[in-house]
């Protein structure tokens, strides 16, 4: 064995162990470079959109990069560990008030790495708070949070005695606001992705499968878990930091919404939570059907949403991921997969 | 007390569950490279005693000890990196995962800490060792309960244990299989690993132990060779008092 120093009773320590990850995990297989290829190829195309359309094609793209951001840093904690969170959107309001707090005062990227790094300290506080408690305590619990942060705000903005909400005025066209997007949701890609390939990806999909076995295997659960969600929410941090200045008025019923974190949950479902890729593929279908219904029905969105989240649910589990590897699995193998199906059923009547 | 080639020490050990005393004040050594038997009739305390060392449970009271290292009271994510692994009674797969991948979860973050080809290496010639070739890529709900439990065991040896805790590992194997099962903990002893085993099955308590504990209704009634234990007029008046109960 080439590293056998690192075996057996003397541990590396820790920064030399992180050296050796980094250095076995830099190594690419061919299959990961043709996805970073694509990856990279799709980016480029998307990111020209704004040569090519203005108005209102362009605020749809908008709304796709930011929900494809979104959705992706949801599911990088929430899929491995089946953990529902419906605090995007506290963590999301935060990075918004940071800068809307800050814009007179600080230089906006400045003020956008104080809203990841308030986002990230929260949520490690919420995450040592809460992550013992699991299953629908953790969704009452999440969704909570983000209500109670709100009336936080709207009373400390009572308190100060300023108006309900506040003015951010930062001079960005809509190109670069595009951009500045894109970039955000790129990076939540590269993320995800290269901690998807790393140790923490793969003790979060054990944790997900049988907790039990997790902390048997030596998995410090509760650290994985509170890393993840920290990660996870210092994302939507920083997407309500990049948001802000397009909204010009926040205020604390818009940057707290609940319609964020359901909309952000139902797009990820939609799509699938096990595939890197899935977030996008339901991000781009809703965020298009949103559009038409929220123009449409501009008073019943709230219970299309709620239908939308049965369907879902009950229609395609899986989500479209799901539903396309079926297909290409039944494509490959069509009478073998009716067969067995056949089979399955037949077995169920003796 | 821990003489130094003692690789588990359980010291006056009781386990409460409420008023039912499932463990009540055992002590006994696992001296390294032996393998000692735990055997008792069904609810005398072996899964619980097994829970208590692996960290799953903590102790009402007593202490417990790998290689001189107090485990009582860490967690079992500690306990397991400090070299401890065990299978469960009750098959626990890691269904949303392949059979190597299975394998590999023991490695990542456990007493030998291994990642990418090592890993893998590593977990398929494991899987090879147990006995299970060509089903790397499976699924593990494709497997035999059998072939699940190999896998169990391959993964409980991936991180390289200082001890080994079996549950019942050779429950449910039929003659040829039970074969097999005994031959692979036997070649797992000759290479000197240090394993505690739970068994119902007679034949491989006395093929495989050094040393037996028979524990009824929580205490340890017996202790010794498993010649004499299994002679031992007590154990064997627990073990036909069961069958008559
Ligand atoms: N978590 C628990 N809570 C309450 N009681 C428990 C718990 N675990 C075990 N017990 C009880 O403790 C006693 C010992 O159970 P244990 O599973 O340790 O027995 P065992 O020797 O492993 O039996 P078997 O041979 O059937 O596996 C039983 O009466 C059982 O009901
Ligand atoms: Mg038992």
């Amino acid at each position: 064995m080439s590293n056998a120093d690192t075996h057996g009773d003397t541990k590396p320590t820790a920064f030399a162990q992180a050296m050796l990850d980094l250095r076995e995990s830099a190594v690419l297989s061919g299959t990961e470079k043709r996805n970073l290829a694509i990856c990279a190829i799709v980016a480029a195309l998307w990111a020209l959109l704004p040569l090519f359309s203005t108005g209102y094609i362009l605020s749809l793209g908008i709304s796709i990069t930011i929900f494809a951001g979104l959705a992706t840093s949801w599911t990088l904690f929430s899929g491995p560990t089946n953990y529902i969170s419906l605090a995007t959107a506290a963590f999301f309001g935060i990075g918004m008030y940071t800068v809307a707090g800050g814009v007179n005062l600080l230089p906006y990227p400045v003020l956008i790495l104080i809203a990841a790094v308030a986002g990230a300290l929260f949520a490690a506080l919420i995450g040592l708070a809460t992550l013992r408690i699991s299953g629908v305590y953790f969704v009452i619990f999440s969704l909570g949070l983000a209500e109670l942060v709100r009336q936080v705000v709207s009373w400390g903005q009572h308190v100060m005695g300023t108006s309900s909400g506040l003015y951010v005025l930062v001079d960005r066209s809509d190109s670069v606001f595009f951009w500045q997007l894109l970039v955000f949701t790129l990076v939540v890609f590269l993320v995800s992705w290269w901690i998807g390939r790393s140790r923490l990806g793969f003790a979060l999909r054990i944790i997900g499968n049988d907790e039990v076995v997790a902390v048997h295997c030596g998995i410090n659960t509760a650290r994985a878990k509170v890393t993840l969600f920290i990660i996870s929410s210092t994302f939507a941090a920083i997407a309500g930091a990049l948001v802000a200045p397009r909204w010009s008025y926040v205020e604390p019923t818009l940057a707290f919404s609940p319609f964020l974190s359901f909309q952000v949950v139902i797009m990820s479902l939609l799509g699938g939570v096990h595939r890197l890729w899935g977030p996008l593929v339901g991000v781009i279908p809703f965020t298009i059907m949103w559009e038409f219904i929220s123009a449409k029905f501009p008073s019943q969105t709230t219970l299309l949403l709620g239908v939308a989240f049965l369907l879902i649910v009950y229609f395609i589990p899986h989500g479209f991921v799901g539903l396309i590897e079926d297909f290409s699995r039944r494509r490959s193998g069509i009478w073998a997969a009716l067969r067995s199906k056949w089979q399955a059923k037949g077995g169920g009547h003796e | 007390m821990n003489s130094p080639s003692a690789a588990l020490t359980i010291g006056g050990v009781t386990k409460r569950f409420g008023g039912l005393v499932a463990v009540n004040n055992i002590s006994f050594t696992l001296p390294a490279n032996k393998v000692l038997g735990l055997i008792g009739p069904n609810g005398s305390g072996k899964t619980t005693m097994i829970n208590l060392i692996s960290g799953a449970l903590k102790p009402s009271a007593g202490a417990i000890h790998l290689h001189g290292d107090s485990i009582s009271d860490r967690s079992a994510s500690e306990i397991a990196t400090l070299g401890l692994s065990r299978t469960f009674q009750i098959v626990r797969m890691l269904p949303g995962l392949t059979v190597l991948e299975n394998v590999q979860a023991g490695g990542v973050f456990g007493h030998r800490r291994m990642w990418g080809t090592e890993l893998r290496e590593h977990s398929r010639a494991l899987l090879q060792k147990v006995g299970l070739q060509g089903v790397d890529d499976t699924v593990v709900s494709a497997l035999t309960y059998i072939d699940q439990k190999r896998v169990e065991l391959a993964r409980a040896l991936v991180a390289d244990p200082k001890v080994l805790l079996l549950d019942e590992w050779l429950a449910g194997l039929n003659p040829t299989e039970l074969k097999t099962g005994i031959a692979l903990i036997e070649q797992l002893r000759t290479e000197g690993r240090t394993i505690m085993i739970v068994e119902h099955v007679m034949d491989a308590i006395r093929s495989l132990c050094d040393t037996c504990v028979v524990m009824n209704s929580g205490a340890k009634i017996a202790e010794g060779t498993p010649r004499e234990v299994l002679s031992d007029a007590e154990v064997i008046r627990a073990y036909l008092g069961d069958i008559d109960a």
